[in-house]
């Protein structure tokens, strides 16, 4: 009897730490979803070998859709992760800070034609310049977040409002478009491997984070610092420097991701481009099971997070979701995780849990 | 918390402040470049706008006093959207700055917003400023009778370009406009003649509501009604390049056939384009996919002129030149003939575009 009630709480306990953990959320989400696909129309995992328009090996179909486009979203998932960990808040500004960027880059390509008939300065410089500019414009939120301890949300939303007009005084308000086809090549494909190239830029973002976070202290500083500011700092913590650090690390994933942006269609609309793309990458981290509030986090459940998004959005393009309505459809997801992850709700479902077992062990017992 | 709040809002209305304060959208005085030096100077100098601006101004001044001394100064008041919104909106703001100068005889004031109560906000603004001319675009339809009603009273003549609004008649002298139903017309008519055997449409629409969107899809769906057109997919795609792309590659994913794109913009041309480059479908003339898109953007004519689009309507921004006439007319004594002026649009097929027609029409 004894034994079983052992074996009874070992399978429960087992369940509840799945349940607790982290990463369980977006691995539900994305099952979730996975199955849905699977049974209304397994065609959904089809990928198929082709050659695009300028002959080059491509894999295409949904799946390696998702891998596409999920890789500026999961990049930004990546700083914005640390953000929210320091400073318990979020960057509203990555949308515009990715105009700014993309810009940036298409101004030193073009020099002064915005049409050029060859680039002006190498690819690589004028991501390096984009990547200083785009961490100086978030050393300016980070600023004004830790040293002048402003909200976050409130201190992002001077570049948020700013920001898109900055972008477009950058290129004189012109449309600069680049010819060159290897430019294409970050948002597309290189010649001759078939796999889409924003997600190896992606995976190449991963790892460098998991290095940094398992060879430095980042990843604990960040959570100390957002867990208790007070406490850190007797220990010998910056707090300060630690969020600022944040905010420039976000700007050198706005940076990437603004490359690729501007590489998919060789140009720039600064009014639409990364539209929105903030409140996707704050759902990334949110459907990762992070607390919004800062503190500990988990980065490998947010970057989940960031694709089960994009999984999402793929799935409702293919059942012609009016592209509208997609917010919407995203607002349900974040109106069920809010409203799971208040402490009211979770009391709620460990003391069911409980009963339940108990009830059970009660039933077994009689 | 609610002390929280108040400071994130106050802090907020600080931003649009700030913002406004940058140069983009207050009612402030700005006289456009009128020399082509100073317009070089703005090239080289984009880098640092708040000081360029200023230099511009100077510049234009300088150019402007002899003429601006002739006569008192017409003082207008324009209201647009704004101009970093497309580039038809920027060759808008940039025909009006041309137009209305010093040199011209105008002292004009530009209102910046995308937002329909801080247009109305502006327009309140103008009044008390005393102005002549209220010239607007508006955000949107609703909401302009009682500012209409004040700019009556205080003797202020207003008139509406670009976009019209629902308000009586009598409330404005004219309407510059174009006949977004008759773009479509023209493009859908353009579309008949090719006689394909099938038509199998994909639509990016624009965002939902606008008159714009509303014009073209209008003769889009009669023809599919009538003609029995397929619509393999009609979906918004909000102006906007990226979604038109995944929009696009997600009905290349699903395995489903196609020949046309009826894109109502360029940009959203031009994000399909590049996800049938992707998957190497051929498109263009004598090609495997029509593409067509609305605007007529320089480059997307370019397009058209390489053959890798088919037809590209013309949404005509330059309404300037309109309203001046309109100005003179009513300044001279005389009465405008015509309360709504519908502007004359083209549809541009990529066999016959010409060098010529770029240069001209390109926006």
């Amino acid at each position: 009897m004894e034994n079983k009630e052992m074996k009874k709480t070992g399978v429960s306990q087992m369940f509840r730490s799945l349940l607790s953990r982290q990463i369980f959320i977006p691995i539900a989400a994305l099952l979730l979803l996975a199955v849905f696909n699977l049974v209304t129309d397994p065609s959904f995992y089809k990928i198929t070998f082709g050659y695009n328009s300028a002959g080059d090996p491509v894999l295409s179909g949904y799946l390696m859709t998702i891998l596409d486009y999920g890789s500026e979203l999961a990049i930004l998932a990546i700083g914005m992760t640390l953000v929210t960990a320091a400073t318990g808040g979020q960057d509203i500004s990555v949308g515009a800070a990715i105009a700014i960027s993309g810009s940036v880059v298409l101004r030193v390509l073009c020099g002064t034609n915005s049409r050029p008939e060859t680039l002006q300065a190498p690819i690589i410089v004028a991501f390096l310049i984009s990547c200083v500019v785009a961490m100086m414009f978030g050393a300016f939120n980070g600023v004004l977040v830790a040293y002048f301890r402003i909200q976050p949300m409130v201190a992002t939303l001077i570049l948020f409002t700013a920001g898109r007009s900055i972008a477009a005084w950058i290129n004189n308000n012109e449309l600069p478009i680049i010819s060159e086809p290897s430019f294409g090549y970050f948002g597309g494909f290189i010649p001759g491997i078939p796999v889409p190239t924003p997600f190896f830029i992606a995976a190449a973002c991963m790892a460098v984070t998991a290095l940094l976070l398992r060879f430095t202290n980042l990843g604990l500083y960040t959570q100390a610092v957002g867990i208790n500011e007070n406490s850190s700092r007797l220990n010998g913590l910056n707090p300060a420097f630690i969020k600022f650090l944040t905010f420039v690390l976000l700007g050198l994933c706005v940076a990437v991701a603004g490359l690729i942006k501007v590489s998919r269609l060789s140009s720039i609309n600064y009014s639409v481009i990364a539209k929105d793309i903030e409140m996707d990458a704050i759902l990334a981290v949110a459907l990762g099971g992070n607390a919004l509030s800062g503190g500990k986090f988990n980065m490998a459940a947010s970057i989940l997070g960031a694709y089960v998004i994009q999984f999402l959005t793929t799935t409702l393009y293919k059942f012609n979701v009016q592209s509208d309505a997609l917010s919407a459809y995203k607002a349900v997801v974040v109106i069920v995780l809010v409203v799971l992850s208040t402490p009211v709700v979770r009391e709620w479902l460990s003391a069911l849990w409980k009963n339940v077992s108990r009830g059970q062990q009660g039933k077994e017992a009689a | 918390m609610k002390k929280q709040f108040l400071a994130a809002m106050m802090a907020a209305a600080m931003v649009t402040g700030l913002t406004a304060c940058g140069g983009s959208s207050t009612p402030e005085t700005t006289a456009a470049p009128t020399t082509a030096a100073s317009q070089e100077t703005t090239k080289a100098e984009a880098a640092d706008e708040g000081e360029d601006e200023a230099k511009e101004t100077e510049k234009a001044e300088e150019a402007a006093a002899p003429a601006a001394s002739s006569g008192e100064l017409i003082k207008v008041g324009i209201i647009n959207n704004d101009p970093n919104e497309s580039g038809y909106r920027t060759a808008n703001d940039k025909d009006m700055k041309e137009m209305f100068t010093e040199a011209n005889g105008y002292d004009a004031s530009f209102a910046y917003s995308l937002k329909n109560d801080e247009q109305i906000t502006a327009a309140q603004k103008f009044i008390q400023d005393d102005i002549d001319y209220l010239l607007i675009s508006a955000a949107d339809t609703a909401g302009w009778d009682s500012v209409l009603k004040d700019a009556q009273d205080a003797g202020i003549r207003v008139i509406l370009f670009d976009r019209t609004i629902d308000a009586d008649e009598s409330l404005y002298e004219a309407s510059i406009v174009s006949d977004m139903a008759k773009e479509g017309q023209t493009a859908v008519d353009w579309l008949k003649g090719q006689g394909l055997d099938s038509y199998n449409i994909i639509h990016l629409q624009g965002v939902m509501g606008s008159a714009a969107q509303k014009g073209r899809t209008g003769a889009l769906d009669e023809a599919v009604t009538s003609d029995g057109w397929t619509l393999v997919t009609q979906q918004t795609a909000e102006w906007n390049a990226e979604k038109a792309q995944q929009i696009v590659q997600s009905v290349i994913d699903s395995g489903e056939s196609f020949n046309v794109i009826y894109a109502e913009n360029d940009d959203m041309a031009k994000g399909a384009v590049a996800a049938l480059d992707k998957a190497n479908i051929s498109h263009g003339v004598g090609k495997d996919v029509i593409v067509m898109g609305f605007d007529c953007n320089k480059w997307a004519l370019e397009e058209l002129l390489n053959q890798n689009w088919n037809y590209d309507g013309q949404c005509n921004p330059f309404q300037a030149s309109y309203i001046n006439e309109i100005i003179k007319t009513i300044e001279g004594g005389g009465t405008v003939a015509e309360k709504v002026v519908i502007m004359e649009e083209k549809g541009f097929d990529a066999s016959e575009i010409t060098q010529e027609d770029v240069d001209k029409y390109g926006i």
